[in-house]
């Protein structure tokens, strides 16, 4: 099952590399993974997807406790949480499918960021769910890279 | 006087209260080198890296107190992986100082440039680059911190050259802040309360520990845990001494070379109770068949350790010596009489199982010398009471089930990473860690010419350890496995062709000794022990011998082979 896992780390040298060497030491997945610096500058906050059964999870929060650069884990599966993640998605559409590319866009409140002679690039926001859904939709049309942040997780109601 | 790096260092290893450190010079750290000469540091100088933190770590497991090494960059703190891996596995407390290149130099492929901190980073507790010289000060203090709190372990602090030389105002931090690493050492007193209920209402009780119970110092408590419950009890490798391997109440040691009754009685308690161990293969064998009828109870330190492998009914985080002190509170007001006979057929049934299958050799005069024999010769000199170290192999385990170690920080053995060579550089560390008192060796030849050229330190440094070198010219362990398992297809494990042991030790300074009969050992080991300096006893053990029991890999431990097939 995935898991959906916020870690607060202190901002040290090194520190990713703690982190992500923990999972391949120990043979767990990391499906997906984006840091940046929270509102302190000495701390960063990680948003890690990963999967596993119970067992699994727990020793992968365990052993991120463990670590002394490691402030806080907070396992999303105990609350609500909201999801999001960015993709930016480059389509070359044939003349006659660009109105449709720009019609998907505007449903998925997507933003042209991008527009060259033959190519547009269109950034998007959501649940990891509708940017697969948006790809899917941009396949047949010239889709010809997408890249994502994978998902940026905040748990509801709660100010960390 | 303005100090500089390595004045800072030498400065933070006093306020550490260290007494000396093992290392081996070069050129990233010639500057801390200079410092310790200026400063007139005891310095240890092993001949190889992985020496040095192997006597570090001997150090450290003979006196409980943190041992600190030194070597400089690239192929030195390569070299001192090993040893890290070795302390890392074991949770030994120790503070590896390594050199690096410049600052200026870092990632450039200088001239003995390696990623210290990232070579390092999976075997150690933590780790540290110091990048300016006003934070060397409190990395040292943070590192000692780290390495001897909570589950204990080794921490580097990787020094550029630079760094070591540039100017700085000495100030030792007084405290540590590190809000978020905070060890548990109280252990829940619900959680105590819930599991001395469960045990008292057992029938077959057992008592499993391990090293935990030796790194928090708690023997005292575990024995007087064991005589107030009255019960039976085993141990890991890492566990020796934690009781007398030959108290009353002791099993000896379960696992793969574990005692028959241990290991039945694992397979069969009903309420098995972890003090400070990890369910480590070693000892569970097939792990879905480990002890299948019992409850389990596990204190341990470290979170991590606790339903790793196997499901725990009751874990308790906390300090092993505080659990066992809140365990001894709550049975005082205890009537244990009910527990204590309830317990009689069990205790019925493990003495049984001793009858039917002790740990025992059989010596006849004439025929080789067997190495359990030595062993246990080693035993009756010493009374149990000698440091005692070894390598990693046959040699070891029968050192485990013969010599019955009295007192705990006395057994000194590579557990968890099982590192051949550990014995020799480790009996180094724990001399200097305990001088005047008797420190034995208990080597294979395979390991020993590992690490060999310790015995120039041993020298140098006119320690009496006495080396007891169990000379089957094979690897034993790996031998056995291929009799046992591969056919009998020996491959690669011939090691007659070896120098003179004896002459070797001549070589090196040492007095060298052999026994090939029977009659000769008791004489070698009263030469040993009367000399005053280091020696070699060469024992030419018979070729054939193999240790049992033995819980072939991936058996569950009930189903050990007893001896040799026919």
């Amino acid at each position: 099952m995935q898991h959906t896992i916020s870690v607060w780390v202190r901002n040290e040298f090194g520190v990713l590399s703690r982190v992500v060497g923990m999972f391949s030491g120990r043979g767990y997945n990391i499906d997906s993974l984006s840091v940046a610096p929270t509102l302190d500058e000495e701390v960063s906050h990680m948003t890690l997807v990963t999967h596993g059964d119970d067992d699994t999870i727990e020793q992968i929060t365990k052993q991120l406790h463990k670590l002394i650069d490691v402030i806080t884990v907070k396992d999303h599966r105990d609350g609500e949480f909201v999801g999001r993640e960015l993709a930016l998605l480059t389509v070359e559409p044939p003349p006659e499918a660009r109105a449709e590319v720009f019609r998907i866009a505007e449903i998925f409140r997507g933003k042209i960021v991008d527009v060259g002679q033959k190519s547009l690039t269109i950034e998007v926001t959501g649940k990891q769910d509708k940017i697969d859904a948006m790809t899917r939709l941009l396949e047949p049309l010239g889709l010809q890279s997408r890249v994502r942040t994978g998902p940026l997780a905040v748990a509801r109601g709660s100010a960390r | 006087m303005t100090s500089t790096g390595s004045d800072i260092f030498i400065r933070c290893l006093r306020e550490e209260g260290v007494d000396l450190i093992f290392g081996h010079p070069g050129g990233a750290v010639l500057f801390l080198y200079d410092a310790i000469h200026r400063h007139g540091f005891r310095h240890v100088l092993a001949r190889h890296e992985q020496g040095a933190v192997h006597m570090a770590d001997g150090y450290a497991r003979a006196s409980g107190r943190p041992g600190v090494a030194l070597v400089t960059s690239g192929p030195a703190l390569t070299n001192a992986i090993t040893g890290i891996a070795t302390a890392y596995s074991d949770s030994i407390p120790m503070v590896v100082f390594s050199g690096q290149v410049p600052l200026p130099a870092i990632g450039s492929d200088a001239f003995q440039e390696a990623d210290n901190v990232g070579l390092t980073r999976p075997i150690t507790k933590h780790n540290y680059l110091v990048k300016d010289v006003a934070d060397l000060a409190p990395i040292v203090k943070e590192a000692f911190y780290i390495a001897t709190t909570g589950r204990p372990g080794p921490v580097l602090v990787d020094i550029p050259k630079d760094v070591s030389n540039m100017p700085c105002e000495f100030d030792y931090p007084r405290e540590v802040h590190l809000d978020h690493y905070q060890p548990r050492y109280e252990g829940h007193w619900g959680q105590i309360k819930k599991a001395l209920s469960m045990l008292l209402r057992a029938e077959r009780p057992l008592l499993y520990f391990g090293g935990g119970a030796i790194l928090s110092g708690a023997s005292a408590e575990l024995r007087a845990l064991v005589e107030t419950l009255r019960i039976p009890t085993t141990y890991t490798l890492m566990g020796i001494g934690g009781i007398p391997g030959d108290h009353e109440l002791s099993l000896g040691m379960l696992g793969m070379h574990g005692s028959y009754r241990a290991n039945l009685a694992t397979d069969e308690c009903d309420v098995l109770l972890a003090v400070g161990a990890r369910f480590d293969d070693r000892v569970t064998g097939k792990l879905d068949e480990f002890s299948p009828h019992s409850k389990k109870i596990h204190i341990d330190i470290d979170p991590t350790s606790i339903r790793k492998t196997v499901h725990v009914d009751i874990p308790i985080v906390g300090d092993v010596r505080n659990c066992l002190q809140k365990f001894l509170k709550v049975l005082e007001e205890k009537d244990l009489s009910r527990f204590h006979e309830r317990m009689g057929p069990w205790k019925q049934q493990l003495e049984e199982w001793n009858r039917q299958e002790p740990i025992a050799y059989q010596q006849h005069p004439d025929e080789p010398i067997k190495p359990q024999f030595v062993i246990d010769k080693l035993f009756q000199a010493t009374h149990g009471d000698a440091v005692v170290t070894t390598d990693v192999g046959q040699h070891q385990m029968w050192a485990a089930q013969y010599y019955h170690c009295q007192s705990p920080n006395n057994w000194v053995s590579s557990g968890g990473l099982g590192t051949m060579g550990f014995g020799l550089p480790s009996a180094v560390g724990a001399q200097c860690a305990r001088p005047g008192e008797p420190v034995i060796c208990i080597a294979g030849d395979g390991s020993l010419m590992m690490t060999i050229q310790e015995l120039t330190t041993a020298v140098e440094e006119n320690l009496p350890i006495k080396v007891a070198l169990i000379n089957n010219q094979y690897l034993g362990m790996v031998r056995q496995w291929q009799e046992i398992i591969y056919d009998d297809r020996k491959s690669a494990v011939d090691l007659s062709v070896a120098p003179d042991f004896v002459k070797l030790a001549e070589a090196f300074g040492a007095l060298g000794l052999q026994a090939s009969r029977v009659d000769e050992v008791d004489s070698v080991i009263e030469k040993a022990f009367a000399h005053p300096g280091p020696v070699l006893m060469d024992f030419r053990v018979s070729k054939t011998e193999n240790c049992y029991p033995m819980v072939p890999a991936g058996s569950p431990s009930r189903k050990m082979l007893l001896r040799d097939p026919d």
